[in-house]
């Protein structure tokens, strides 16, 4: 071992300040995800109307009761420091609307359900939306160029709450191939549509960006001077022009990651999917504090993970990144 | 045969409707249920669900009549105090464990506990020391259950009410104890669930659906013939509507705000429309100006409403207008004869405009009130209506206020600045005092009009001193009389169930409080599918 001290001094230090780096971004992101659940149990206590306020009002004894169980007999201190040591050992508490469950359970069954189907459709809308754009791009002005665009544009425009029952119309009432609705672990079809009505508004994004980063690098100088070298058609636009172009691609990628993760309520919703996008919607119309604080947690995290991956992802693709600290 | 050919055959098999598997029924619920544990369901939605996993002493038929449950027959004593019931023979929990009559008595010990927070305890409230027990004043020990041999239960009321009618509420539902003893707030899931009713609970998953098997420990298990039922989380009505035209659900929990000849040009006779023990009104704040001693201005908001044009044009559901507030088919009540529900318009209009004069207001100096409800598109809709009608035959000013549901729920019940409100009350139980009750006593918290009257209170607490008959009718006829001469709520209209069903199944029957366990269910092979 000790022959090689000489020659790892360098290198540990270096990782030395690797480790340092990553300890800061740690601890950047640990206080913003405290600052995030603090000013989150604030603007949730301040709401008017409490969790147990409903139409047939419980006696005053049960609502005592109520609230002992859930500790909002406390003062607001010493609920906010109650819920902090409960989550810094990583319970998210029980839900209120659905006291069946912990929070930490909801969370575990909803986000593989919205991830999945989220991520499914995002990477769906890569593959065909980045060849759709290149082709729109080589081919500029065309018909094919114009086709592609205009459906990229409905895409776009049309709400999900539009789409989504539009597809339901047409694949699962008049056609009858798809289920209407509903959830199916392990059963395929019930994701198609979902599926569907998720990709499609991120692939008019994606297909409208690369159509015109791409258009933007073709008409570059450097790209002129490959041009002037002789190279082909297909080697200027995949190796020169692509990596170029897919730049503000990958800027896009971390706020649409970290959306479809989290779920759409809309979709969620209208599929009957038991996802974790409702439950921001919900949580909050139900004041069910511990659900909204904990749904806002993993979200918050999914936040910087993926910033923090597409960072990487953007300093690999764009070289005059590197030296610079993020 | 060629791969393409294959393929051709297989296609439909892969694509066919997911319920073809005969004896399943899906059934469209509403929002996910809060819980699953019976003392502590307080929505319909858990409610639907809970009656086919427990079952209480007594139960429904499909049309809603009382028919024995666990207790194969009962008696009562004279003064309607002491009720016996003795328990079928061979009882089982779904896990084969007997089921006795001191678990029944331990069951709604657990029920009114102060630890079990039970939002409808008060329905109880009538059992021998409940009050008590469910304040934590009294152990829960004292209440008044006791098991004198393992078939019979007797149960002691401080007031003779039908206490029937409660022991078909999910509070009074047997919960099995040893679960929740070993597994706490999770005994309700899949595989700890233990229950007695006609199916037992396969899965749970949360926000989209739970499926349940029929359960062979059942008492009457031979005649329960459908052996799956899914109860499918439909959130939007839009959505449901779709699944049900699909074939993926066979009942919906409602439809959407449409109107009926247009839903009935649809779908014919899977629209089931009927009578349902809920009533709709605008509450008026009796404790604020301008309302407050002022009941001329309050007859004249009566009266100046067209509810024939409100429940066509724009509930449109078949509801039927309302000028009382407890719904006909109620038992122990008649409808109150109210003299301006047959008056011609111009009559009605007439008589209100002269009340409105009598307060001191006309169109120079009009009033100018807020109508406050909770963001829905029908609620808007109603309020819109109104305000116009108000408007046109009275010159009122009116200003809507829609607001989050729960701000709403807040606002109305502290009665600091409401004005005029949306209210309404769906029935718990089939007793006119259910409705009444939630105007009696100001710090009642369901007492959202302020409404304190100690002659409409003696009433109601004579009434619920006496059992079923002729002199209770007679005095909650009074009593509702009196509140209506107050002029504290403007009644509109009476609320309906709406559900679609699909043509083939049979057993699901209109009754007041719409249910509908699955137990009646079955589907008619012979039957033609619905068109499409």
């Amino acid at each position: 071992m000790n022959e090689g001290t000489a020659s790892t001094a360098p290198r540990s230090s270096r990782s030395l300040h690797g480790l340092r780096r990553v300890a800061g971004a740690a601890l950047t992101a640990l206080v913003t995800l405290w600052l995030l659940l603090t000013l989150c149990f604030a603007l949730l206590h301040s709401a008017p109307g409490g969790p147990f306020d409903s139409e047939k009002a419980a006696p005053p004894a049960v609502q005592a009761q109520l609230a002992q169980r859930y500790r909002l007999d406390r003062s607001l201190p010493q609920q906010y420091l109650a819920y902090l040591y409960d989550v810094a050992r990583g319970d998210l508490g029980p839900s209120f609307q659905y006291p069946d469950f912990s929070v930490n359970e909801l969370i575990a069954q909803g986000l593989p359900v919205s991830a999945g189907l989220g991520g499914l459709a995002l990477l769906l809308a890569l593959m065909l939306g980045v060849p759709m754009g290149v082709l729109a791009a080589a081919r500029e002005d065309s018909p094919l160029d114009r086709a592609l665009m205009l459906l990229g544009a409905a895409a776009q425009a049309l709400p999900k709450f539009v789409i989504a029952p539009l597809l339901i119309l047409l694949f699962a009432v008049e056609l009858r191939w798809l289920p209407a609705g509903g959830w199916v672990a392990d059963d395929w079809r019930y994701r198609v549509l979902p599926v569907l009505a998720l990709m499609l508004p991120n692939l008019a994004w994606c297909a409208r960006l690369t159509r015109s980063s791409m258009s933007e690098a073709l008409a570059s100088d450097w790209l002129r001077a490959a041009r002037a070298r002789g190279y082909s058609q297909t080697r200027l636009l995949l190796v020169h022009a692509l990596p170029a172009a897919a730049l503000p691609l990958a800027a896009w990628l971390s706020p649409a990651l970290i959306a479809v993760i989290t779920g759409s309520a809309v979709i969620e919703q209208i599929f009957g999917i038991p996802g974790m996008g409702r439950y921001f919607v919900q949580g909050a119309l139900n004041r069910d504090y511990t659900l909204v604080l904990g749904v806002v947690l993993v979200a918050g995290t999914l936040v910087i993970l993926v910033n923090t991956l597409v960072d990487m992802l953007r300093t690999w693709l764009d070289p005059r990144l590197r030296n610079t600290t993020i | 045969m060629s791969i393409a050919h294959l393929a051709l055959y297989l296609l439909p098999t892969l694509l066919l409707p997911l319920n073809a598997a005969a004896q399943i029924v899906a059934r469209g619920n509403g929002p996910e249920p809060s819980t699953l544990d019976p003392h502590r369901c307080q929505e319909v939605a858990c409610g639907n669900i809970v009656r086919d996993l427990y079952e209480g002493l007594v139960a429904e038929d499909a049309s809603g009549q009382l028919i024995p449950g666990a207790a194969e027959s009962w008696t009562r004593s004279e003064d309607g105090l002491t009720w016996e019931f003795r328990l079928r023979p061979g009882l089982r929990w779904s896990n084969g464990e007997p089921l006795d009559a001191p678990q029944f008595a331990a069951s709604l010990r657990r029920a009114l506990a102060p630890q079990t927070a039970a939002p409808m305890a008060a329905l109880l409230r009538p059992i021998a020391n409940a009050a008590a027990v469910s304040a934590g004043a009294m152990p829960p020990e004292r209440l008044g259950v006791s098991a004198p041999d393992v078939s019979t239960l007797r149960i002691t009321l401080d007031e003779p009410v039908a206490l029937t009618d409660r022991l078909l509420l999910p509070i009074a539902f047997p919960v099995y104890l040893p679960a929740l003893a070993q597994f706490g707030t999770q005994h309700t899931r899949p595989g700890h669930l233990v229950g007695n009713g006609a199916y037992v609970l396969q899965t749970w998953t949360p926000q989209a659906s739970l499926e349940l098997a029929r359960n062979a420990q059942f008492h009457a298990v031979a005649t329960v013939a459908i052996e799956r039922v899914r109860f499918v989380v439909t959130e939007d009505a839009a959505s449901e509507l779709k699944r049900f035209q699909a074939g993926d659900l066979h009942i919906t929990e409602t439809v959407p705000p449409k109107t009926l000849t247009a839903l009935r040009a649809q779908f014919g006779q899977q629209l089931r429309i009927s009578p349902y023990l809920g009533s709709f009104w605008l509450g008026l704040n009796l404790t604020r100006p301008p309302l407050r001693e002022n009941p001329a201005l309050r007859e004249a908001l009566v009266l100046a409403l067209d509810r024939e044009i409100l429940t066509r044009h724009v509930t449109g559901l078949g509801e039927q207008p309302a000028w009382s507030i407890v719904p006909p088919g109620t038992r122990d009540h008649r409808l109150p004869a109210t003299s301006a529900s047959n008056w011609p318009r111009e009559q009605r209009e007439a008589a209100a405009r002269e009340r409105y004069a009598a307060a001191g207001y006309d169109r120079e100096r009009p009033v100018t009130l807020e109508l406050r409800y909770n963001t829905s598109t029908v609620h808007r809709k109603l309020a819109l209506a109104v305000a116009a009608m108000w408007r046109q035959t009275l010159g009122a000013r009116v200003v809507l206020r829609n607001e989050e549901w729960k701000v709403f729920v807040q606002n109305r019940r502290a009665r600091v600045i409401t004005q005029v409100f949306r209210g309404g009350w769906i029935a718990d139980i089939n007793d006119p005092l259910d409705f009444l009750a939630t105007f009696s006593g100001r710090d009642n918290p369901l007492n959202t009009t302020g409404f304190a009257d100690a002659t409409f209170d003696a009433l109601l607490q004579r009434a619920a001193a006496l059992p079923s008959g002729d002199a209770r009718r007679d005095l909650i006829a009074a009593a509702e009389a009196h509140l209506l001469a107050a002029h504290a709520v403007v009644p509109i209209y009476f609320y309906t169930s709406k559900h679609l069903v699909d043509p083939r199944l049979r057993g699901f029957e209109p009754n007041p409080l719409d249910h509908h366990a699955s137990r009646w269910l079955r589907w008619d092979h012979a039957a033609a599918a619905p068109p499409r």
